[in-house]
């Protein structure tokens, strides 16, 4: 099982580590890393692996929410199957 | 692999354009708890929905977290009860108090189905249940009535449209202090659908299996903004394939809630009902959408042909991204609750006359419309007979959700809050329908019943 983590919002230094190491906290694998930055936003995506969390999803994603909000970042954590089932048949 | 464009496109839906799932609905059949002693009856039914629907607020919420898309409501929909009322006699308020108890116990937005389908005429329960409908609904805060009182097959039992008429007046009535939000919850329905997730319409149909999970869709900003992008001068056709892309995409998604949900909760999944459900939030109307299309307000001439491409291009695209589809499924058009059509209420361009050619193309019916207190009980019920004939002749399910602004007068406005909105008390025609409605009797059904 994967999912999609996203944060949108103002580049600063850390963002990729802080991001990485509270999924190393809930024991989920980066599978992939995607980002970019236009202007001054940051957008990243991550492929993270979820089968071995350390938590309920649920929980994992009210958290990085959470976090998110802290550093004024918009996290998002996404079962991967929400995108397989709106843009793939 | 998923692509950045699509999980961008995604969250930008949710975050931007208000996607989610509107309900979560569980059909539940009463029909093992009937019972001739009333009281038992009602331990039965609070045993029976505590027990089945325990976890669905929690799956509900746990999906919506997982997934990242919101799901607005966790409902409950039960067999109508005067099925239940027919077997047990006796007061209907102690089942409209069981509900309510039912609702707060499993922590429910809505319980639907405090109802009777008398099309074509009144069996043992339906006339009592009926006359109870404005107590049970001022006495209770999350349950909700509808009686359906017209079909193709049945025609219109027009006995029960001169008695709605008066009900709707009273549940209006008895919530003079509360905006009159007791007429909100009560539907009167031509051609009701028995797998309905919405409310305040929605009961588990005698046909239905024991215990179900019905999905609402919703998305009228994703909709509108989508034609937003579209260039002013693309054909209509081209409008209508950019409806049935995006109207895909937001059936999938429901699709996919569902089918979790029925896993997580080890009850069959029932249907998608692909609706766009608009809400009072600016930019989430189906108003809006009209107008993108084209139109300076809604209302005006042109609107009846772009709702009823809407409509249809909005089912075109949904059929295929679910397995099952059911319920209303089209577009709704209530006023309170969508800021474009009180927008175009207030404005005076928007008419109860428009909107009930516009009920003819939509897909249910004159939808949480405030009317001036002083309307009498015929005239409502005359409002009641003629939606009932448009849905009765067309094949397609019709409604009425009107609410009499008790002491109010048209310039004047009722705010319910919340999803229920608010809206401008609307002219209507006062020409009397008395004699009409007084005959009582039946409309025979039309010759669009005899299809055998």
């Amino acid at each position: 099982m994967k999912a999609v983590v996203s944060v949108l919002g103002k580049d600063m230094v850390g963002i990729l580590s802080d991001v990485s190491n509270e999924c190393a906290k809930a024991n989920a694998n980066v599978l992939e890393v995607t980002q970019t930055i236009i202007q001054d936003m940051f957008a990243m995506f991550m492929m993270i692996d979820i089968t071995k969390l350390n938590l309920p999803l649920s929980e994992f994603s009210v958290h990085m929410e959470e976090t998110g909000k802290k550093k004024n970042l918009v996290i998002h954590v996404m079962h991967e199957d929400i995108f397989q089932s709106m843009h793939r048949i | 692999m998923i692509n950045v464009n699509e999980i961008m496109e995604t969250i930008k839906m949710i975050d931007e354009e208000y996607l989610d799932v509107r309900t979560i609905t569980m059909g539940i059949s009463l029909i093992d708890c009937a019972d001739a002693d009333i009281d038992k009856s009602c331990a039965k039914i609070y045993e029976k929905i505590t027990r089945v629907a325990k976890d669905l607020v929690k799956t509900g919420e746990d999906i919506e977290k997982e997934y990242g898309i919101p799901i607005i409501n966790k409902r409950i929909a039960v067999t109508p009860i005067a099925m239940l009322l027919g077997v047990s006699g006796g007061d209907p308020l102690k089942y409209a108090q069981t509900l309510e108890k039912c609702a707060q116990a499993v922590g429910v937005n809505f319980i639907g189905g405090f109802s009777a389908l008398v099309q074509k005429g009144f069996s043992a329960g339906d006339e009592a249940l009926i006359q109870a409908i404005p107590q049970a609904l001022a006495q209770t805060d999350h349950v909700c009535a509808s009686v359906n009182v017209g079909s193709t097959k049945a025609g219109i039992n027009m006995d029960a449209v001169k008695l709605l008429g008066e009900k709707v007046k009273e549940a209006a009535e008895l919530t003079k202090d509360r905006d009159c939000i007791g007429a909100a919850k009560l539907v009167v329905f031509c051609n009701a659908p028995e797998d309905n997730p919405f409310m305040a319409g929605a009961f588990h149909g005698v046909g239905e299996a024991d215990c179900v999970i019905n999905v609402g869709v919703s998305g009228p900003g994703v909709v509108r903004s989508a034609l937003a992008k579209a260039p002013k001068d693309l054909p209509m056709n081209e409008l209508a394939d950019l409806i049935k892309r995006t109207a895909f995409k937001i059936t999938r998604m429901g699709q996919m809630v569902g089918t979790i949900a029925s896993k997580r909760l080890n009850v069959p999944f029932g249907i998608v009902d692909l609706s766009l459900a608009p809400t009072p939030a600016i930019g989430d109307s189906v108003a809006y959408i009209l107008e993108e299309m084209g139109l300076e307000t809604c209302g005006a001439y042109g609107t009846t042909a772009c709702l009823a491409m809407l409509n249809d291009a909005v089912k075109k695209g949904g059929v295929m991204a679910s397995s099952n589809v059911g319920g209303l499924s089209g577009a709704f058009i209530p006023v309170s609750e969508d800021a474009g059509m009180i927008h175009a209420a207030q404005e005076g361009v928007l008419t109860l006359e428009k909107l009930e050619a516009m009920t003819a193309v939509c897909s249910v019916g004159l939808d949480m419309v405030v009317i001036p207190g002083d309307t009498s009980a015929e005239i409502i019920s005359g409002i009641i007979a003629d939606e009932a004939a448009i849905g009765m002749v067309n094949s397609k399910t019709t409604a009425v959700r009107a609410i009499p602004a008790i002491g109010k007068q048209v310039g004047d406005e009722l705010s319910f809050g919340g999803l229920l909105g608010s809206g401008p008390v609307m002219r209507v025609n006062t020409a009397s329908c008395t004699v009409m409605i007084q005959r009582g009797g039946k409309i025979p059904a039309p010759m669009q019943a005899l299809k055998n």
